[in-house]
């Protein structure tokens, strides 16, 4: 279990393009100007994004990463903590919207 | 797994060298002038940062003599083109001379800087418990641009680098420099304040982190205040000791040298600065002198300032080490913030 999420494997994620280097590219080219540059949101808000997602994901490499690009955007360690708790809001509300099938179904069942 | 660490050209190797990276992007970085003389005259400090290169606290007892503050003002008094001092420590203020060199320079009709933590103004001299409380009314009377240690807009992360309730103490010497006026549009008091990352990562984008500075202070504590500089952590003495005793030196110089910026290493502050250190040694910058690196003429002699000559300085060639990416990395990094 020792070889799993070390962390220094991060720095060969480059190495996915070994048996597929245009589509490796094309991501990493995609990704950079995704999350990498303010667009129409600003890079500190998208480093929050992408690290309420690495929580909602359970991404180790991603949760190290985040947290040092949300302080490199000026994040404070509050809007931080704020959002993985819509990560966590989400997820939990995502669980309980699906009662509503359980619901449904259970009306038909039951007579 | 942000924009930088995803680089797929990085690679795991030997570390960094400064000068070869310059080399490859055939960057020549030597010194152009000096409008700048940043003196070191202590290394006391009434702080112990987690961060501080010059491993400044109150048990040291490095002090300038006040022959050699002399020789700081006879050189910049020679000098007409060499326009502005800046002060720097530890904290400035525990020198004994510290008030009369900085009379003495303002009247040689030199803009003068100082580097002022805040908290030296409530906290007094640490050894002898002289106040320091009057230092707002001294800054002013002497038109001083102060440079105030302030590395985030809250608490949490201000006394995490500083010391427990230094932020607290730090808010309120910067409400009596502000009740001085400094600050305040139309005064000519300059207050700017720094951010320095408290941790091994780069600091956010200048203006941006500028504006919540501005927002936060000035909501929450009706702080005012002129510029942010970001400026980056130089992995030298206590900082860098941190890093290594806690396993992340070496993936804090990588982090530096993918960084690398051209544009940065192109704007670096050792063109137009020189530092002395308290026994009059000169050096390329602040971090240079923390790591030992004095500087040296086309002959190999040490540069002093007591037998200050332009010429010679000039013909120097700017020394460099690992600590250098910092300067160059991302938006860049100097005494007077981004250089980007």
């Amino acid at each position: 279990m020792g070889d799993y999420y070390d962390p220094d494997d991060l720095k060969k994620f480059g190495a996915i393009g070994q048996h597929a280097k245009t589509l490796a590219e094309a991501f990493f080219r995609y990704y950079g100007e995704a999350t990498g540059a303010d667009g129409a949101l600003t890079r500190r808000e998208k480093a929050l994004i992408a690290l309420a997602l690495a929580h909602a994901q359970r991404c180790p490499y991603c949760i190290d990463a985040y947290t040092t690009a949300c302080l490199e955007a000026g994040a404070s360690p509050e809007q931080m903590m704020e959002a993985v708790h819509v990560a966590a809001a989400m997820q939990a509300g995502i669980t309980l919207v699906h009662a509503v099938q359980m619901h449904n179904h259970l009306e038909k069942l039951v007579v | 797994m942000s924009a930088t660490v995803l680089r797929p050209s990085q690679r795991v190797g030997a570390p960094p060298d400064f000068a070869a990276t310059l080399q490859v992007h055939a960057l020549r970085v030597v010194p152009q002038a000096v409008d700048t003389l940043q003196v070191n005259i202590t290394r006391r400090c009434n702080q112990v940062c987690r961060h501080c290169h010059v491993d400044a606290s109150p048990a040291r007892d490095e002090m300038m003599s006040p022959t050699t503050m002399q020789a700081c003002l006879d050189v910049l008094a020679r000098h007409d083109a060499m326009r502005a001092l800046d002060v720097t420590g530890g904290a400035p203020e525990l020198h004994p001379q510290f008030e009369w060199f900085v009379a003495r320079a303002h009247a040689l009709g030199k803009r003068v800087m100082v580097r002022h933590n805040l908290t030296v103004q409530l906290d007094g001299d640490p050894r002898s418990g002289v106040s320091k409380s009057h230092l707002p009314e001294f800054f002013a009377r002497h038109g001083v641009g102060v440079i105030c240690s302030l590395p985030y807009h809250q608490a949490g992360l201000t006394d995490a680098q500083r010391g427990a309730g230094v932020f607290a103490k730090s808010l309120e010497a910067l409400r009596r420099l502000n009740a001085v006026g400094y600050g305040r549009e139309g005064s000519g008091l300059l207050l700017h304040l720094v951010y320095n990352p408290v941790g091994p990562y780069l600091p956010p984008p200048q203006a941006a982190l500028e504006a919540d500075y501005r927002r936060e202070l000035g909501r929450r504590y009706g702080i005012v205040f002129n510029r942010l500089y970001t400026i980056t952590n130089m992995p030298v003495n206590r900082f860098r000791q941190h890093l290594e005793k806690s396993g992340q030196y070496a993936r804090y110089l990588e982090k530096l040298a993918t960084a690398f910026n051209p544009a940065a290493a192109a704007a670096v502050m050792c063109r137009t600065l020189i530092s002395v250190g308290w026994d009059g040694a000169v050096y390329d910058c602040d971090f240079n002198q923390m790591a030992g690196l004095v500087a040296r003429d086309r002959e190999g002699r040490v540069l002093r300032v007591e037998d200050f000559d332009l010429s010679r300085v000039l013909g120097r060639e700017i020394r460099f080490d690992a600590h250098c990416f910092g300067c160059a990395a991302g938006a860049g990094s100097s005494c007077g913030g981004a250089t980007t």
